[in-house]
């Protein structure tokens, strides 16, 4: 018989081992020498997967269905063998964006979203509870059957659940403070965990150890080799039909299923996670464990068909056969083996139970605690305090509640499963994080929304079709809904939901919840489209191997190193971050943290640092609490858009933004320009009209005072100046008047007495009015008119002044005796065409446009300066364009100009300026 | 030998009165309408005075005063700048272009006459 303070000693001196071996290996951390960095000790990490399931589990299954227990270490080797380039880019994504856990993992790629976190987090926690119970509940029942020894006694169900329950509580907590001990030790949370590694490692040498002896004990001990126990048991009916594989109905769906699901398992178990991603050293660990790893699973699961069968031919009925591998060589007296077998049982079991409490405790802390409590602050910008405590409390305090809810399940639901269907549903939960995950890992259009849609329906299935019957058959409630469905409704069932019936659990559920899953990843995904952090993210992640170096910053405003290094210190610890910062300022060249410059750079920094402690969606809103956002301007803007379409094609909504506001600065930029135009124009035509009206006035004046001071002037030289004070008298007059007639023409002032016109009437009164002075410069005049037009709409006085003007205008030009001037009229479609051609002197075509310009006169290089004000074409393209047509010139030098103007037929009435000044004459 | 006098305008009533003016003052005159000819007749004519616009076409009257401030042969030549902007900065322009004196238009006939004599008394 074996003490059981015996078997407690050997337990804790075990334990003790396994801190010796943890302190060992943290000693030598970060060093030439570390532990962890062979990969050996890598791929011995990864199998941490093989749990007091596969310990005790896998004989049991093998038990009950022969080979059947297989798929459960296929799945994971297929996965290591062909899906290694998977686990390499997660190893790589989790160093560029500093991830702590599988749900900041989640959450990082869905834009850093709280809500993703969270949801990952319950997922998982409720997802593994089962997984942990069935640790303590193999724990608890082979310390059980030990306390036995030499007598085979397995704990019968409802006898002996109270004391069972007892030891499975005490073993909660024992586990509990092994965890904190071994997780959560150091200060610096965010750090790795080198000597859980190592322990880890070790552990996972033992269990191989322990299951290899008794293997070999049972097969070659207690028979005659593997081809004994074949034959004894293919003699036994009842025995044979368990080597053959797809025997039962359904089992080659159960095979693929239960092969998909342990392939999720080994990437997105918490625990898994934690040991292959971010535990990671070295990229290249992964090289190694190709082939190490399924190695490992090979050499631990060849001996449990031999243990199976060996346990089913010596044992009768009534012997658990979860407990073959304790109870084969206890039933033989092989006191070491059987010890041996307790301590590997322990391994499987505590390695388990520390890494995944380890890694939940983190997810917790840092997306279900920790958001709460930044919600709780948010009134307060600063956060005051020492963090670093309150955050290994909370961790330790998540690690004991945890194992405390997975001993509660054990309670609750935990006998009335076998090992292998309890850890089944918590694969089946952490399945459901498979689409999320691996297609956000690959496919950048995958939205928060959809990975929100797609946790939730999942999980919610995953509730009703395994978590609930679980709790049902236990005989704790529900057992009406699970035979009959909600309100009786067959299709509802929850384990033959829409009539699928005929599968078992797990098969079942696996179907309707990828298909719920995958179809509202997808469809809401489609449906939407990213934000800009979630775009950033999923670039940042499925071209994390396209990418040198680090993120682009993604701050835009500023804080002082001062507020980073006092937010860094309350979660990394005071020393930590002065540290990190100092680091941060001689890598940039600045002898301490004064000369940094506090910007977008720094802020990413401090980011980076937080994310590593404390996820990186808790990071992103803590650096925003202390990061001052300013406003920003146009410069700030065009910066970011101009980033933007750098890094991303995404932004449809962006790119019509940056549309207009570039074409409101456009605008903006031309109205102003066109306001400085006109401004200077007024101060040029200002400028303009002084000069030109000083010009008559100066020889008004002169000849004045001459006529004043020299009164016995000679007869004709007295007329003579008398005639020029007139004649700039008049141009003064003339000039004062265009100058008000343009001003009021062009303020809109002017007024205009609108009525129906016949053009050719216009046109022939213009003719006949100048023609005196036509005759006086011998110029000839002919008009070409249609014999009747359309009547149009107008000012008869203006159309008449720019008449009058083209005809003197032409006439000046002309050279005197040889000038001949054409009038024509002309109907073109929706209007009337007037042309006044000359075969004067011409435009220079540099000038043609500048003549309609105010005091543009180009009559400068004649000898004889031309008679006139300069304003002349500038009112008759004013009233011109007021009737609504247009005014132009076509002209060659020494050949001659022809002015056209155009006036609308049927928006002659609309060209009125205002309609009450409108009145007919 | 009467002064010779070089009126460069191109208002054909200003130039009336200004060739009126120094006339009757004794003086020869030359009347030009624009600045290109006011240069090309400076050699031959020599004036000892030249009214001078601003505003004239081909050259303006601050070129034909740099030009004749540019020639030696030119020293003893005078030059009264007439114009019609009023503008303070015209009459620094005029200094600065070499101008001996400066008047804004409309001017009155006896200061500019004054104006005149005085600038042919200091030829000497």
């Amino acid at each position: 018989m074996l003490q059981s303070w015996l078997v407690i000693l050997l337990s804790f001196g075990y334990i003790g081992l396994l801190f010796a071996i943890a302190w060992h290996a943290d000693q030598r951390a970060g060093g030439a020498r570390s532990l962890i960095s062979h990969p050996m000790v890598y791929s011995l990490s990864l199998a941490v997967y093989a749990t007091a399931w596969t310990f005790y589990g896998s004989v049991g299954r093998a038990a009950h269905d022969g080979v059947g227990f297989l798929p459960i270490y296929i799945g994971p080797t297929l996965m290591v063998l062909l899906g290694w380039f998977v686990l390499r880019k997660m190893i790589r994504v989790a160093k560029v964006a500093r991830i702590t856990s599988l749900a900041d993992f989640v959450a990082s790629r869905y834009g850093k979203s709280a809500l993703v976190g969270a949801l990952v987090t319950v997922i998982a926690v409720i997802g593994i509870l089962p997984y942990i119970s069935l640790q303590l509940k193999a724990v608890a029942s082979s310390f059980q059957i030990l306390l036995q020894y030499p007598e085979v006694v397995v704990p019968q169900k409802a006898a002996s659940l109270p004391f069972l329950d007892v030891t499975a509580f005490y073993v909660a907590m024992f586990m509990a403070l092994f965890a904190i001990a071994f997780g959560t030790r150091h200060l610096d949370v965010g750090e790795r965990h080198e000597g859980l590694v190592a322990a880890i490692a070790f552990e996972s040498l033992v269990k191989l150890v322990a299951f290899v002896a008794v293997g070999v004990y049972v097969t070659f001990v207690l028979y005659a080799g593997p081809g004994d126990i074949f034959g004894r048991a293919a003699a036994q009916p009842g025995l044979s039909r368990l080597m053959k594989p797809f025997a039962a109905e359904g089992a080659l769906a159960n095979w693929v299923w239960m092969t998909v699901l342990s392939m999720f398992a080994i990437l997105f178990l918490p625990r898994q996670f934690q040991v292959a991603v971010i535990e990671n050293v070295d990229e290249r660990h992964v090289k190694t464990a190709v082939w190490a790893f399924p190695l490992y699973m090979l050499a631990i699961n060849v001996f449990v068909l031999p243990i199976a069968l060996g346990g089913l031919l010596a044992f009768p009925q009534g012997v658990d056969p979860d407990s073959f591998v304790l109870t084969l060589p206890m039933a033989h007296h092989s006191e070491a083996i059987t010890l041996l077998v307790f301590v590997g049982g322990i391994s499987a079991a505590t390695g388990m139970v520390i890494v995944e409490t380890v890694a939940l405790s983190t997810m917790v802390c840092n997306h279900l605690v920790l958001p709460l409590v930044l919600r709780l602050r948010r009134d307060g910008r600063a956060i005051s305090g020492d963090y670093t405590r309150f955050l290994l409390t909370v961790r330790r305090g998540a690690i004991v509640a945890i194992l405390l809810l997975g001993y509660f399940y054990f309670v609750a639901a935990g006998e009335a499963y076998a090992l292998v269907s309890i850890g089944l549903i918590s694969f089946a939960a952490v399945a459901q994080l498979a689409p999320a995950f691996l297609l956000g890992l690959y496919w950048k259009g995958g939205t928060r929304n959809g990975a929100v849609a797609a946790l939730a329906t999942g999980f919610a299935i995953w509730l009703y079709t395994l978590l609930l019957p679980a709790f049902a058959r236990s005989g704790w409630s529900g057992m009406q809904l699970v035979a009959n469905g909600p309100f009786g409704i067959e299709l509802l069932k929850p384990t033959a939901l829409f009539g699928l019936a005929g599968l078992d659990p797990i098969t079942h559920a696996m179907i309707w919840s990828m298909i719920g899953n995958l179809a509202a990843y997808l469809g809401v995904s489609l449906a939407g489209r990213p934000g800009a952090v979630e775009l950033a993210q999923a670039n940042l992640f499925v071209d994390v191997f396209r990418q040198a170096g680090e993120r682009p910053p993604s701050w835009r405003s500023t804080t002082s190193a001062a507020a980073l290094q006092s937010l860094l210190g309350r979660f990394l610890g005071e020393a930590r971050a002065a540290e990190l910062l100092r680091a941060y300022a001689l890598a940039r060249g600045h002898k301490s943290t004064q000369g940094l410059v506090p910007g977008a750079d720094l802020l990413h920094f401090a980011e980076l640092q937080l994310a590593g402690t404390i996820g990186a969606a808790s990071a992103h809103a803590m650096v925003a609490t202390v990061a001052q956002e300013e406003p920003l301007d146009i410069d700030q803007v065009m910066t970011i858009i101009d980033e933007a379409s750098h890094v991303l094609a995404y932004s449809r909504e962006l790119e019509d933004k940056q549309r207009e506001l570039e074409s409101a600065t456009t605008s903006l930029k031309a109205a102003n320009e066109q306001l400085k135009e006109l401004d200077r124009l007024k101060d040029d035509f200002i400028s303009t009209v002084t000069h030109e009206l000083r010009t008559p006035l100066t020889s008004i004046r002169a000849f004045s005072e001459i006529l004043h001071d020299n009164p016995d002037l000679d007869p004709a030289d007295r007329q003579r100046f008398l005639a020029l004070v007139i004649k700039e008298s008049e141009r003064l007059t003339r000039l004062i008047n265009q100058v008000l007639d343009l001003a009021k023409l062009e303020s809109g002032l002017a007024e205009w007495h609108t009525a129906e016109l016949d053009l050719r009437e216009i046109v022939c009164d213009a003719v006949s009015a100048t023609s005196q002075i036509f005759k006086t410069r011998g110029v000839s005049i002919d008009a070409q008119l249609p014999d009747r037009t359309p009547r149009i709409l107008a000012d008869r006085d203006r159309v008449m002044q720019v008449m009058l003007n083209l005809l003197s205008n032409a006439v000046k030009f002309c050279a005197e005796g040889r000038g001949r001037v054409r009038v024509r009229l002309a109907e073109e479609p929706g209007a009337l065409r007037v042309e006044v051609e000359d075969n004067g002197i011409g435009i220079d075509p540099e000038h043609q446009a500048l003549i309609f310009e105010k005091f543009r006169q180009v009559g400068d290089t004649l000898t004889d300066k031309p008679a006139g004000t300069g304003l002349g074409l500038a009112i008759c393209r004013e009233i011109v364009a007021r009737l609504g047509g247009r005014l132009w010139v076509r002209s060659r030098p020494g050949e001659g100009s022809v002015f056209s103007f155009t006036v609308p037929l049927r928006v002659a009435a609309a060209a009125r300026p205002a309609p009450a000044t409108a009145q007919d004459a | 030998m009467s002064a010779r006098v070089l009126i460069a305008e191109d208002e054909p009533s200003i130039v009336a009165s200004l060739d009126f003016l120094m006339r009757q003052c004794g003086f020869e005159t030359l009347s030009v309408r624009d600045g290109g000819a006011a240069i090309a007749c400076l050699e031959e004519f020599r004036p000892d005075l030249v009214l001078l616009d601003v505003m004239l076409p081909v050259k303006s009257g601050f070129e034909v005063c740099r030009f004749i401030r540019g020639n030696e042969r030119l020293a003893a030549t005078r030059v009264l700048i007439l114009t019609a902007k009023g503008a303070p900065s015209d009459e620094a322009r005029s200094r600065g272009a070499g101008a001996d004196d400066y008047l804004a238009k409309p001017f009155a006939t006896r200061e500019l006459v004054a104006r005149a004599r005085a600038l042919l008394g200091r030829r000497t």
